[in-house]
């Protein structure tokens, strides 16, 4: 499988990236390197293997359905490019 | 006075214990050093020599009162991937600009408690994506090493470039790095120095910035074998703030150390003899095997079979997680924020601004095999073949088999901004060929120097565990150490 120029932009836009068109010429011959070295996966035979969920079997550890921390608000937001009042500041999203 | 910086970490805290130096006088040491040095080798991003002095000093009070720690002491280089309390943490990306967090890594605080100082961050590819250091947003590292009658500068490989510079220059006893397809392992390679990656779950990653959350394990770079064993005791710890870390006692890794390889039987994989490997590496290798013999161990061939598929399905799996993980860097919570029209415009330039160009690449090729449609073909698929790498270690494991020996990279270190590299990035990928397929199966492998090649460059070999069996893999390096001695690279900078 191999990609163009549109599906680069379009993939470019769902990962919230801004490419110019240069950038999505360049990157589509390097994605379709990056996709051409990975083809050699379909070769190998995987009927009835099952996809690896966690390399140590484990069961998955859970804590108490306890509060343990928190208050820590100031501490979030400090390093926040634009915060007020424990807000992060974001352009308006709603009309 | 003697040098401070040439003792390794062992050394320097039997001098402390006795006396016969101070952490402020080893710390004062490390920070000229540094000053000297980090011009011409670009290790670190960060110093802090102030805060380093305060941590001296106080080890140096608890030394004089007889509650030392393990560590006490012993001034360390951190990579810049751990979250340090009110330190530069950036994951060398332009993206995380002026990111100092309110909180301390689990490893690094382990560190602390541990006694050990702090010199600062260490350089690294961007969010530890690249095998050079050269992804960085603070530049590429060079290599301490040079080949014979060259100046032409070298890559320290990477992700982990700075760790491996820093240590093998001496601009710090011991760092810490981290590993999620060879990012310890071919560094420590490149640099003569050491390097483990522990297995899955052995370090806890909280406070560590992710890239693939299923392949990420913290580990040391050090000096020597018997350093690497000691850091990684301390760093090694259960966690309730990473589920995924495990709860078995950290055994004391120093005292495997020196232990008699009879009766161990090490393994052989065929699969590891790779076209174009230089002739040097093959013979190194089966230096490595003679080595082992002669120390009593038994020598089996054994076969990975699908060893050849673990670089293809790690550059699914990886790319995968990370565009999920640096999802968050989004121009709201931290680090660059790059105006626009609207948020989904801000969004876009903020992370078009931030990101280097190997870290798009790879969110670029994760958002695409994880988008509707490809889903099957591309990351189930590569998670298949995942299940049957494990499975090829989980064999010859049960067929008796206590650790492989294998190459640590296929080359020596190469030039900063070479060619081939730069215009093709599976070549670049091509240098973890031996190291991934231990992140991919969670496993433990350490890289120990091994010889230096024709032109005087460090070579490393790789020894891989089972599950929790770093041990055996310190107690099987050092036989390679002890035989094949240490290297230092000579002082040109």
């Amino acid at each position: 499988m191999s990609v163009d120029i549109s599906t680069v932009k379009r993939v470019a836009h769902l990962a919230r990236i801004a490419v110019s068109e240069d950038d999505a010429t360049r990157m589509t011959g390097q994605l379709n390197a990056i996709l051409g070295f990975v083809e050699q996966l379909n070769e190998v035979n995987v009927e009835g293997v099952e996809p690896m969920t966690s390399v140590t079997p484990m069961a998955m550890k859970k804590r108490q359905d306890q509060v343990n921390d928190g208050d820590k608000a100031a501490d979030i937001v400090a390093n926040a490019p634009i915060h007020e009042e424990n807000f992060f500041v974001v352009p308006k999203v709603v009309e | 006075m003697t040098d401070l910086t040439a003792l390794t970490i062992a050394e320097a805290r039997d001098q402390l214990k006795a006396k016969a130096i101070t952490a402020t006088e080893l710390t004062g040491a490390y920070i000229q050093a540094i000053e000297n040095a980090n011009e011409a080798l670009n290790a670190y991003v960060v110093t802090t020599p102030e805060k380093a002095l305060d941590m001296a000093k106080a080890s140096d009070a608890r030394l004089a009162a007889g509650n030392a720690g393990a560590l006490e002491g012993i001034p360390l280089g951190i990579k810049d991937l751990f979250g340090t309390e009110g330190v530069h943490t950036q994951a060398c990306s332009h993206i995380l600009d002026g990111f100092k967090p309110h909180y301390e890594s689990t490893v690094t605080a382990n560190l602390w408690a541990d006694g050990a100082v702090m010199l600062g961050k260490l350089n690294m590819d961007e969010f530890a994506m690249g095998s050079s250091n050269e992804s960085s947003y603070y530049g590429p590292v060079k290599n301490p090493w040079r080949a014979k009658g060259s100046n032409t500068d070298l890559v320290p490989g990477g992700s982990s470039g700075g760790s491996a510079t820093a240590v093998a220059a001496r601009l710090c006893a011991g760092a810490t790095a981290t590993d999620t397809g060879g990012s310890i392992r071919q560094p420590a390679a490149f640099t003569g120095t050491v390097g483990i990656k522990p297995t899955y779950g052995r370090c806890s990653r909280w406070g560590i910035v992710a890239f693939a959350s299923s392949l990420d394990q913290a580990g040391p770079i050090a000096r020597d074998v018997r350093d690497a064993a000691i850091l990684l005791k301390s760093m090694a710890s259960v966690d309730a703030k990473d589920t995924t870390s495990v709860d078995i006692a950290v055994p004391d890794y120093e005292a495997a150390i020196g232990k008699p390889l009879a009766g161990l039987k090490i393994g052989i994989p065929k699969e590891y003899r790779v076209d174009g490997m230089p002739e040097e590496i093959e013979k190194l290798w089966q230096q490595g095997i003679a080595w082992l013999k002669d120390a009593g161990a038994s020598i089996v061939d054994i076969s990975l079979p699908h060893t050849k598929y673990a670089l293809p399905a790690y550059y699914i799996v990886a790319p995968a997680e990370a565009s999920s993980n640096l999802a968050r860097y989004d121009g709201v919570r931290y680090g660059l924020r790059v105006p626009g029209r609207d948020i989904v415009d801000m969004y876009e330039k903020t992370r078009a601004t931030g990101f280097g160009d190997e870290v798009k690449r790879r969110i670029m090729i994760g958002t695409y095999v994880l988008s509707a449609g490809y889903y099957d073909a591309y990351y189930l698929q590569a998670q298949k073949v995942r299940t049957l790498i494990k499975k090829d270690f989980e064999d010859v494991f049960h067929a008796g088999v206590d650790a492989i020996l294998t190459p640590a990279t296929p080359s020596a270190a190469f030039g900063i901004a070479d060619q081939d590299m730069s215009a093709d990035p599976v070549k670049m990928y091509l240098n973890d060929i031996f190291t991934v397929t231990v992140n991919m199966a969670g496993l433990p492998g350490i890289a120990v120097p091994a010889g230096l090649d024709t032109r005087g460059l460090p070579l490393g070999l790789q020894l891989i565990g089972r599950p929790f069996d770093e041990e055996t893999l310190f107690q099987t390096a050092h036989v390679i150490e002890q035989a094949a001695g240490k290297f230092n690279a000579p002082k040109w900078w």
